[in-house]
């Protein structure tokens, strides 16, 4: 058990000043700190651009490893050890450009991890290209003409591909994100949370105040369980009609649940033997 | 000693006709019966129709691989006389469909022709027309003058639990062509399956086997591959025994998510390994160098076959040797184990987890399609001497922990998630305690750590090369991989050659490759390639040229015949 500031690490976060990060920080350190999420069980992995610099911010036990890999790593670990609470810290280039595929099939096979999704519409490390979730038309680095492609919803994609927890939240919205990253880990399944983020210095579009004037919350009577319904939710997008909140859930069994009925895995053990072969040997003869 | 008598059987016909299954039975009876085995095949990448052969070649000594003359054909198709009737040696035998559907006039009177009407015989005894290859099985072991009770027996071993219904008609398919051959050719053909006295049980499997075996025996605990030939059926073997040894098998989406999710698990603590053929590696060559950077231990087995690209699937190849000691940008300790055989892929595959573990970097097996496909016997594998190693692996708190800590053997405490320890594992470049660094300091003491891994490695655990034949010859054949089979074999015709075998390829043990070479008055290097990538290796660590060069790429392997006339051709410079 840690408290915020005892989450900190030796390193200050080298982000731009103003950028959606920073809430993204503040609300996982905030649920880390509530939920008792500390090196005895919890791992945190990240993909490469600005959201990956995380892992030297969040003194939780971390793997950075390559652009677009972060999630078949979450679900390696999950599969050996399935006692720790694992993160996957993600872009949208990281996730739906580099990662897609893996994204596809972590969301069909469910393992029991979180996936939170930094989308800022932009690649902001590599100084201001599109992304997959970029608008239609949009002017960018290289696209000096206007964006000639069609933006992907991560949360449309993530239902349609089997996801079994799919939320969307505003970066800034530091309180409601804490409240989703803990029942996201505590759905037993692959939990997403599309983060929506301004990029203060290569998104002159998705700005906060844009967040801020065209997000709404889904009403108290929003039924999270149907797919059908979830899925067409998922389409909004436009003035006023950006939805967050909880927008799909449902129960399956968890990937790692293939191996063991209770998904109780864990594989790690200092009393690795020599394994006795000699039935497979004897059938060779 | 007089060099004993080497025979070999061919089976051919389409794709779907049970000829790599007959193949198996009649080499486990010769293996019951007191031979030694080896197995080609031969197949193209469909599932129906097309060609497949399978040869035995056979001997109460050992053997080594596949051989030209053929001594007995069983033709299931005409395509089998035509493609192979100019490998029949005189006096050879020819067992075929007889109703008709065969005709084997074109072999000529060289050969002793067994017409058995083998779908007939299928049909009366009640079973399909798969079953014709049971028939032709029965038959050959009483033209060999086999003992028909092993025939029985497999059959027996191989349906009653899944298919016992199958059991009977295979049974009486077998008594029935082996009751027509009695008849029909009372005095059979050549005896060579007679069993012969004293033999004890040995053991008949390829290199998927072997590998799976070795990883099992190992302590495997993780492995997540992509399926791709002719690795593929390492992935079943190693899933269909996975709940009996409690270890887990993913088959991904990609090879890219297999080698991350085996880094993942490794990272985890879990014994991991991936496999794949060099297409595959290629998509897996980032996650190799993650592993490197990181210091995650993983082993990777890389079963070659002929590239680039898609290349030739089902066809074998040593292309991937450069290929696997450079993957992944930049500078990294590669360990890279090359094995000659299944035998050697077994032990190889288990030195090679704890290679990985103690150094905490990826270890690469390098085996090719005739190991992962080829059966061969041996005698039981004795693993006994085998201790899992799991390095400096820490699953105890510590009161101080630096994940990257400097140490004099290049190798730092590892940890794992869930042991409370805290620690950054970082694919970009890092200080000890694994944050974010660029400094000039950390980069140079960073990189210094993780490559002298490789010395220590070398002085530490590299074996001697291995060298068959005598220790001084006029001949030294360099080689690595499946080439070891047919080089024994040619090796039988000479006792003024030997044979270097590398399977220590990184590090390299370069001051006795030295030693050996400089003994020797001609050095023949011997690869399934065009460049001589081995010989060029050999130049660059010890700066001797290799001249005379035996190469090919076409996707078959050498048979000891044309190694021999290169032998040959060598010492008649003298």
């Amino acid at each position: 058990m840690s408290t915020i500031s005892e989450l900190g690490t030796k390193v200050f976060p080298t982000w731009c000043p103003g950028c959606g990060n920073f809430g993204i920080w503040a609300a996982f350190k905030s649920a880390a700190a509530s939920q008792g999420w500390d090196n005895t069980n919890t791992q945190i992995t990240a993909g490469i651009g600005c959201h990956g610099h995380i892992v030297n911010f969040v003194k939780l036990n971390s793997f950075e490893g390559l652009h677009g890999r972060a999630i078949p790593v979450a679900s390696g670990i999950k599969y050996a050890n399935n006692k720790l609470n694992v993160f996957v810290f993600t872009g949208d280039g990281d996730c739906i450009g580099e990662g897609g595929n893996h994204f596809l099939h972590a969301c069909r096979r469910n393992p029991n991890i979180t996936v939170l999704l930094h989308n800022n519409n932009i690649y902001g490390l590599t100084t201001g290209q599109t992304s997959p979730t970029t608008s239609h038309g949009f002017k960018s680095k290289t696209t000096p003409f206007g964006n000639f492609d069609e933006p992907l919803s991560p949360v449309s994609l993530a239902i349609s591909s089997g996801a079994t927890f799919v939320a969307r939240c505003y970066s800034n919205d530091i309180k409601k994100l804490t409240e989703l990253m803990i029942a996201a880990n505590n759905h037993p399944g692959m939990a997403i949370i599309d983060i929506l983020q301004p990029c203060i210095t290569y998104n002159n579009e998705c700005t906060a105040s844009f967040f801020k004037e065209n997000i709404y919350d889904l009403p108290a009577d929003y039924d999270p369980t149907n797919k059908v319904a979830a899925f067409q939710k998922s389409l909004e997008w436009g003035a006023k009609q950006i939805p967050v909140g909880l927008i799909y859930k449902e129960n399956r069994p968890t990937a790692e649940q293939e191996f063991s009925e209770n998904g109780d895995v864990s594989i790690v053990t200092n009393s690795l033997k020599t394994r006795d072969i000699s039935e497979l040997l004897a059938k060779l003869k | 000693m007089p060099k004993s008598k080497v025979s070999s059987i061919k089976i051919g016909g389409q794709a779907g006709q049970g000829v790599k299954t007959s193949g198996i039975y009649f080499s486990k009876i010769a293996s019951r019966s007191g031979y030694n085995i080896y197995n080609y095949i031969e197949y193209p990448s469909l599932i129906k129709g097309g060609h497949n052969v399978i040869q035995t070649t056979f001997s109460v000594d050992d053997v080594f691989s596949q051989i030209k003359e053929v001594n007995f054909l069983i033709a299931l198709d005409q395509n089998t006389i035509e493609v192979h009737k100019d490998e029949l040696i005189s006096g050879a035998g020819v067992l075929y469909e007889n109703e008709g559907k065969i005709d084997a006039s074109s072999v000529g009177d060289k050969c002793k022709l067994f017409p058995v009407p083998l779908h007939k015989i299928a049909q009366e005894v009640g079973g399909a027309e798969i079953v014709a290859n049971t028939v032709a099985m029965g038959a050959t072991v009483y033209l060999m003058g086999g003992n028909l009770q092993h025939l029985l027996d497999l059959i027996h071993e191989d349906f009653s639990k899944s298919k016992p219904e199958l059991v009977t008609i295979n049974q009486k398919a077998a008594q029935a062509g082996f009751d027509y051959a009695k008849t029909n050719f009372p005095d059979g053909f050549d005896k060579l399956l007679a069993q012969v006295a004293n033999t004890t049980p040995k053991i008949l499997l390829n290199g998927n086997e072997s590998v799976g075996l070795g990883a099992i025996a190992a302590g495997l605990q993780f492995i997540s591959m992509y399926p791709m030939s002719p690795v593929s059926n390492l992935l079943n073997f190693l899933a269909e025994n996975q709940k009996k040894y409690g270890y887990i098998v993913k088959q991904v989406e990609d090879e890219i998510s297999a080698i991350n999710m085996s880094i993942g698990a490794s990272y985890a603590g879990a014994r991991s390994m991936t496999s794949t053929s060099g297409g595959g590696f290629c998509l897996m060559t980032e996650g190799y160098g993650l592993a490197g950077m990181t210091e995650v231990p993983l082993v990777i087995v890389e079963g070659m076959r002929g590239g680039p690209a898609t290349g030739l699937p089902t066809w074998s190849e040593q292309g991937d040797l450069r290929f696997v000691l450079h993957a992944s940008q930049g500078e990294f300790p590669r360990i890279v184990l090359a094995a000659g055989d299944a035998k050697e892929a077994f032990y190889l595959t288990m030195v090679a987890f704890n290679l990985s573990e103690k150094y905490q970097t990826p270890v690469v097996v390098l085996i090719d399609k005739n190991i992962c496909d080829h059966d061969q016997t041996f005698q039981v594998f004795d693993y006994s001497a085998y201790q899992v190693n799991r390095g400096k692996l820490v699953l105890d708190k510590l009161d101080e922990y630096n994940r990257y800590a400097l140490t004099s053997d290049g190798v730092s405490p590892r940890t794992v998630p869930g042991s409370g320890n805290y620690f950054i594992t970082n694919s970009d470049e890092h200080d000890e305690e694994g944050f974010d660094s660029e400094e000039i300091s950390h980069r140079n003491s960073q990189m210094s750590k993780r490559l002298s891994k490789l010395s220590t490695c070398a002085q530490v655990d590299m074996p001697k090369p291995l060298i068959f034949g005598p220790e001084s010859a006029d001949i030294t054949i360099v080689s690595w991989g499946s080439t070891k089979g047919p080089i024994l074999e040619s090796l039988k015709n000479f006792n003024n050659v030997n044979y270097l075998h590398l399977n220590w390829i990184s590090p390299f043990p370069v001051e006795q490759v030295k030693d050996i070479l400089t003994k020797s008055k001609y050095l023949l290097d011997i690869e399934c390639n065009s460049s001589a990538q081995l010989a060029g290796l050999i130049k660059e660590h010890t700066g001797i040229d290799i001249l005379d060069r035996l190469l090919k790429n076409d996707g078959r392997p050498f048979y000891p015949e044309e190694i021999s006339a290169k032998i040959n051709s060598i010492l008649n410079r003298q």
